[in-house]
């Protein structure tokens, strides 16, 4: 398989910290070969201390995300094929986090971020009652439905401008998160969870710019949700029973 | 522009936005006008003859274009806010090029009628 009519690939990462630099490493083109495979490949044979992060390989634990020609993406999921321009790689780690090393992020402001939102689902049954039961056709479970499997991999965090620029915005995945609870008949602190998506940089800071929703690697729409709370707090929670 | 911004919906974000300043700037001016006819006909008049100048007719070209631009974007974003989605992906993507259309439309109607 050629890419860009060679049969090597020209990859530029980003090596250091935020003073580092970018480097560049040739690898072999192959046949469905994925992002994570070139840095894999890069790390193995030609650069063992280059850190990067990664665990399933196959699209679940959202640990891989990185910058891949100027776009967040999920790389394990992501074929060269599809993206590289003229045989060209240019790989970086995520964008508005701290940067640890090479193309690793701390992802501990993302996480924060969630708790911040009332994203931590408050039960309020024991194990000794029943399994409340909960009608999926109902339209506030169609709607939690619809965006309950992100998986953490904070690309619309650094998809969004608006985290850029405002340090407290909370975030399309924090709000998306918070969207669900809101919609979650189990949720015993669902109005909490609206006051905290509602407050200072909340859902109100989001300026429908569309990026987290555009680049959402399992095609969630955050920006959807972000609107619902928007709705919500305007109107009152959604009923949900 | 970064890969990451160029799509339909940001490029309708910032024409959002710009076409807000842009408005912003104006109506400064036009409070001035307004406030020039309270102080007499010849003060409001000498303005006038400035705004038949080329350029300031440009600039108002310009302005109904961007006016037209801003309340069809302004629209876009209160039916993204307000109304559900018809599709989850899609935030409105099929409003915005009528929306630039119209701006366009109401650029060449002002156009028609200064000429």
């Amino acid at each position: 398989m050629t890419t860009g009519g060679s049969d090597e690939l020209t990859v530029r990462i980003w090596r250091g910290r935020d003073d580092g630099c970018f480097q560049t490493y040739r690898v072999p083109a192959r046949a469905n070969q994925t992002v994570l495979d070139v840095v894999t490949e890069v790390q193995r044979h030609q650069e063992p201390a280059l850190a990067y992060r990664f665990a399933c390989r196959v699209g679940v634990c959202g640990s891989c995300a990185m910058t891949v020609n100027g776009r967040p993406r999920w790389t394990c999921r992501t074929h060269v094929r599809s993206i590289a321009q003229e045989g060209t790689l240019t790989l970086e780690p995520l964008r508005n986090l701290p940067r640890i090393k090479d193309l690793a992020c701390d992802l501990t402001p993302f996480f924060e971020k969630w708790q911040k939102a009332g994203g931590r689902h408050l039960g309020t049954a024991s194990r000794e009652d029943p399994p409340q039961a909960v009608d999926p056709q109902s339209r506030a479970r169609l709607v939690a439905s619809a965006a309950i499997e992100c998986i953490n991999c904070a690309v619309c965090y650094s998809a969004c401008d608006v985290v850029a620029w405002d340090a407290d915005y909370l975030g399309p995945a924090a709000l998306n998160r918070a969207w669900t609870l809101v919609n979650d008949a189990r949720h015993g602190a669902r109005d909490d969870t609206l006051d905290r998506a509602f407050s200072s940089g909340g859902c109100t800071s989001c300026h429908s710019q569309g990026n987290c929703t555009r680049h959402c690697p399992v095609g969630l729409s955050p920006s959807e949700s972000i609107a619902g709370l928007k709705r919500a707090a305007l109107f009152g929670a959604p009923k949900v029973s | 522009m970064q890969p990451l911004r160029s799509h339909e919906s940001y490029l309708a974000f910032l024409g959002h936005r710009l076409s807000g300043l842009a408005l912003a700037v104006f109506l400064p001016f036009h409070f001035l006008a307004l406030g020039l006819a309270l102080e007499g006909a010849e003060t409001l008049d000498s303005f006038l003859v400035f705004a038949e100048l080329p350029l300031v007719k440009v600039a108002e070209w310009g302005l109904v274009t961007l006016l037209t631009l801003h309340l069809c974007f302004g629209i876009r974003v209160l039916a993204l806010e307000f109304t559900r989605w018809p599709l989850r992906s899609d935030p409105r993507l099929r409003w915005i090029f009528p929306g630039t259309l119209a701006a366009v439309a109401a650029g060449v109607a002002f156009y028609a009628q200064v000429v």
